[in-house]
């Protein structure tokens, strides 16, 4: 199992099975900690020159785990995200991180002059790779195109390889940054069902970040909402899944997460206004289309 | 189509209606050049156009066809090959080792790049005669020149491919656990290559060039030395052969870089063939 170095001030990798509580680079107040919470994250704060784009936020999750996290443009969803993963450092606090951990970004990111499978397996050193992305690919049902070029593929088969490649290093904390923002609506349920089913079967503590609040209740154990760099919300959601939007618990809690994030449920009923007709639209680049 | 095949067998007129216009187009494209030669021809016949300034286009097919045959051209390309593989060989090391120490580090940019830039404007030619200075009259000196000559090409495109890169990718790269020497190999050099191919392209043309510079330095074999030969006994038509054989190379070396780029780039969506 490859494994990310973090050598980040305040940041901790905490190899498996060992609770040390080595000192975090800044002595900070502890909160009663959930023994056994995979990530913790106390009085985390980074700030970006006099920007305060993280607040000392705690934040737990436990093993097996899935949770969402909301908020509106700039409260820090992706920061939070970025230094889970250990891409940023932070400023301040203390953050205890799995060292398997994987992502899947907004974007595939996948390598364009390497082969799907060899995107899975990328930076891996195991044996038989090529078994191993196959079964990956397999999972996420594109073992036929383990040997496609990624600008061949789909945006959902892309975002497929992309999971393929998060699940195969057996991440024990799985990162998702809006990973199905870009997919057209039919391709997104189907993913909304893969990704439950994958999370089943591995049983890695998920964080999603997302601003769709549909999404955070179809899927989510908890729905975090953040707004100025704090949680400002927790919300555990009992229901069974699959969750069905029809029903009124999902409705509650839909209506409770818009009006935190500021949108009132009566005015997105009202009927929108009528488009301006495309004959007095003026003419420019952005709606121009051959 | 023979007289003794059965009627039946004669192709329907579609199908040779249809061969006559692929092949029409070509016979139209190649009438503006023989009328050329043509007119080139009668122009030295009748003596409008003296030998001295352009030799007639018969007398250069003899030429050729006697420079081939006596061996003269193909000993004399060789040797110019050599020299511009060494050279090439040197550049390619050179311009990788600098594109990469400029475009992977910060201070790496600040000591490479404003150098390579301020030397890669320095006129080739005004080099010559301090490159004999230093070293010598010898063959240190031809592959000098062309690898000084060839090295910025490769530098500039590797060097604007690696910084082109999307970070994205070098991020995703880290958090899967790349460490720094496979990232270079697997994401870096990867990305940068369709960028370099233009380079060594481009390069691969200077190299040609720089020989009829560098094989006029106490040379004894090389197409340069052929050139520069013909050129002191005015015997145009061996100036034409050896512009001849110029072009062919360069024709061989896009030839060349194609097949790089046809292996090499097989995911760019342009390549790829489904």
């Amino acid at each position: 199992m490859q494994t990310i170095q973090l050598d980040l001030p305040g940041v901790k990798a905490r190899s498996e099975g060992s609770r040390d509580s080595a000192a975090p680079v800044q002595p900070v107040q502890l909160a009663p900690a959930r023994p056994g919470s995979p990530v913790q994250a106390r009085q985390l704060t980074k700030r970006f020159g006099d920007n305060t784009i993280l607040d000392q936020l705690d934040l737990d999750i436990r093993a097996g785990e899935f949770v969402a996290l909301l908020g509106r443009s700039g409260s820090g969803k992706t920061t939070l995200l970025r230094a889970l993963a250990g891409l940023d450092r932070i400023t301040s606090g203390t953050l205890d991180v799995p060292q398997a951990r994987a992502a899947v970004f907004q974007e595939p990111r996948l390598m364009p002059w390497k082969r799907a499978w060899r995107n899975v397996t990328l930076g891996l050193d195991i044996d038989q790779p090529r078994d191993r992305a196959r079964q990956a690919l397999a999972e996420v049902g594109l073992a036929h195109r383990e040997n496609a070029w990624p600008a061949t593929l789909s945006g959902g088969e892309a975002q497929r390889v992309a999971l393929a490649r998060a699940l195969v290093r057996e991440p024990k904390l799985l990162l998702l940054d809006e990973p199905f923002a870009a997919l057209d609506a039919l391709t997104r349920i189907r993913m909304h069902q893969l990704i439950l089913a994958l999370w089943r079967e591995h049983r890695p503590s998920v964080l999603l970040v997302t601003h769709d609040v549909d999404e955070a209740v179809l899927l989510a154990d908890r729905v975090l909402v953040l707004e100025q760099g704090r949680i400002v919300s927790d919300i555990t959601i009992t229901q069974p899944r699959p969750r069905s939007a029809e029903r009124p618990e999902f409705q509650r809690v839909r209506a409770q997460l818009l009006q935190l994030l500021g949108v009132e449920i009566e005015a997105v009923a009202e009927p929108a206004a009528p488009a301006p007709s495309p004959v007095h639209t003026p003419f420019n680049f952005s709606n121009f289309s051959i | 189509m023979s007289v003794l095949a059965p009627a039946l067998n004669v192709p329907p007129p579609s199908a040779r209606r249809w061969r006559f216009h692929r092949i029409a187009p070509l016979f139209k494209r190649a009438i503006g050049p023989l009328v050329l030669l043509a007119i080139w021809e009668a122009a030295s016949r009748t003596g409008v156009l003296p030998d001295r300034i352009l030799a007639a286009p018969s007398q250069i097919f003899v030429t050729l066809w006697e420079l081939i045959v006596s061996g003269e051209i193909g000993s004399n390309v060789l040797v110019s090959l050599q020299r511009v593989a060494t050279g090439l060989a040197v550049s390619l090391t050179l311009g990788t080792a600098l594109a990469l120490i400029a475009g992977l580090t910060r201070q790496g940019e600040v000591a490479v790049d404003s150098t390579m830039q301020m030397a890669r404007t320095l006129p080739f030619l005004g080099l010559v005669p301090l490159f004999i200075l230093w070293f010598g009259i010898g063959e240190f000196t031809k592959i000098a020149l062309i690898a000084f000559a060839t090295t910025f090409p490769m530098y500039l495109t590797l060097y604007s491919g690696i910084r082109g890169i999307d970070s994205k990718l070098v991020e995703a790269a880290r958090l899967f656990g790349l460490s720094y020497p496979q990232l270079i190999v697997h994401v870096i050099l990867p990305g940068a290559l369709p960028s370099f191919l233009v380079g060594l392209r481009y390069s691969l043309g200077v190299s040609w060039l720089s020989l009829v510079a560098v094989e006029q330095i106490n040379a004894t074999a090389g197409l340069g030395y052929l050139i520069n030969n013909a050129r002191d006994f005015m015997r145009t038509d061996v100036i034409v052969v050896c512009l001849l054989v110029y072009s062919l190379l360069g024709l061989a070396t896009d030839l060349l870089v194609r097949a790089i780029e046809h292996y090499a780039l097989a995911w760019r969506p342009t390549f790829i063939k489904d």
